[in-house]
């Protein structure tokens, strides 16, 4: 199963040309409790690098960054009421947005899990 | 304990244990251990206590019988705030004075610069603990431990009490909007007591509090933060604590320009904004007239728009589910229902100006 991140602490995982995102439990954790999360709307269409939204926590606001070119199929809207599930489970239940990809090659291109462990690292 | 831990005024400090918003859910439903030890201790004893008390605080404290306390403030000349404290009558002629941990070496130099009326000041901080046990079921807690009347320990008052067998002052005060104590006990016995409050009130539901949720406590409370909304550029006036200063009293430090600032009336007032859009107003924050519900700063550029005001707190109050904060406003914009925007990080966010406090125990 292919988990990708990138260097701003998002993970992507892709099925076909499907990829959800989400933040690295480094970046959950680095945030402390999420209280609110803004998200695109479905049908935005995004490139790579582009604002993706913002998580705000007690101690700060993080922008979110677009790690792969397309359109937002859709938004975990349990997020709205339950922010804390980024916490709890940033990889699984606290994923964010669901992207038709334009360029899967965008998606090869990001880091492997072991990778991005080496990044974490020199934190 | 598991605690996240982060500095504040030279202390290493328990942000949260278990995670903000359930602590602060701990302390409304059941009750929370707090070790806020870093606090400072002054005490103020002799036949002219009173008379220095009354002279470097704003509060009238030749109203407090033995066993009884108040809110208080230091002033300077200006009427700019320097600390705000409680101040507990310990002893017919014994005052303690529990200040900010960021002023102890301040408010000490102060008391002391201002004591031409030769009364002993002691800081006692360095040899003091000081724990707060506070939520609905604080008094459950304690009974089984103190030695002591706990129903006739009313609220603002304090007195000696064995707890756990140890030495302490058990006050019925606290900064949380709760019911609840705050008990000093000598810096030696502080682990012990801590250990024993604990493993009494697990069985109630106890847990510890860390530095994280006592903020949002006491915001969900408008309780004022120094160093936040009250700084040596901040009258009582402005921060409508005017309830804590009683000018016919006599004469104390600050008093002639409080007066004159009552008077003429300050620019800006404190006031509590809950936000409209889904952010957190931080401490810092420009306040503008502009009022759109959501919008990227650059748009400042082009809208006539006037900043009025500063955020001097802000949070997310899991209590009311929505984000909150302080700020001072110009008085002609703080009335309230007055819509607003917050200028934070890379938003423009709406916000309206509400009665304190947000919230208030049942």
């Amino acid at each position: 199963m292919d988990l990708k991140f990138t260097q701003t602490h998002e993970w992507v995982r892709a099925d076909g040309d499907v990829a959800t995102v989400g933040i690295s439990d480094y970046a959950q954790s680095e945030l402390g409790e999420i209280v609110f999360v803004e998200l695109p709307k479905v049908g935005t269409k995004l490139e790579r690098g582009d604002a993706l939204g913002t998580i705000e926590s007690y101690k700060t606001v993080s922008d979110l960054m677009c790690p792969v070119s397309g359109e937002v199929l859709e938004v975990n809207s349990a997020l709205a009421d339950s922010p804390q599930l980024i916490n709890e489970s940033a990889l699984e239940q606290g994923w964010l947005v669901r992207i038709k990809m334009t360029d899967p090659g965008e998606f090869d291109g990001l880091m492997t899990a072991e990778e991005y462990e080496g990044v974490l690292e020199e934190h | 304990m598991g605690a996240k831990m982060t500095e504040f005024a030279g202390w290493e400090m328990p942000l949260q244990y278990a995670g903000i918003a359930h602590e602060v859910s701990i302390v409304r439903a059941k009750v929370g251990l707090s070790d806020i030890s870093h606090m400072g201790e002054l005490v103020i004893s002799g036949p002219n206590a009173l008379a220095l008390v009354g002279h470097v605080t704003t509060n009238d404290a030749s109203a407090l019988a033995v066993g009884a306390a108040q809110y208080s403030l230091m002033c300077d000349k200006s009427g700019g705030v320097i600390d705000d404290l409680i101040v507990y009558r310990t002893g017919s002629e014994e005052y303690l004075l529990v200040v900010n941990a960021s002023n102890v070496e301040t408010d000490f130099e102060w008391i002391a610069s201002h004591n031409a009326f030769g009364a002993k000041l002691e800081d006692i901080s360095a040899d003091t603990a000081l724990i707060a046990v506070q939520g609905p079921l604080s008094p459950r807690l304690l009974e089984p431990l103190a030695e002591l009347d706990v129903p006739t320990l009313g609220r603002f008052h304090i007195r000696r009490a064995l707890v756990a067998g140890i030495q302490c002052r058990a006050a019925r005060t606290g900064y949380t909007g709760e019911d609840g104590f705050e008990i000093l006990c000598a810096a030696s016995d502080a682990v012990d007591l801590w250990r024993s409050l604990l493993v009494t009130g697990r069985p109630l539901g106890a847990e510890p509090i860390g530095l994280g949720a006592r903020d949002v406590l006491r915001l969900e409370s408008a309780y004022s933060l120094y160093g936040h909304e009250l700084t040596r550029e901040t009258t009582p006036v402005a921060a409508r604590l005017m309830w804590a200063v009683k000018p016919t009293k006599g004469d104390f430090v600050g008093r002639d320009a409080i007066l004159q600032a009552r008077e003429k009336g300050e620019k800006r007032v404190l006031a509590g904004i809950e936000a409209i859009d889904r952010c957190i107003p931080r401490h810092g924050c420009s306040i503008v007239t502009l009022n759109l519900i959501q919008g990227p700063p650059e748009m400042l550029n082009q809208v006539q728009h006037d900043v009025v005001g500063v955020v001097t707190s802000g949070t997310f109050s899991p209590t009311l589910s929505k984000a909150i904060g302080l700020a001072y406003i110009d008085r002609e914009c703080a009335a309230i229902g007055t819509e607003l925007s917050v200028v934070t990080g890379g938003r423009i966010c709406a916000c309206r100006v509400v009665p304190t406090p947000f919230y208030r125990r049942a």
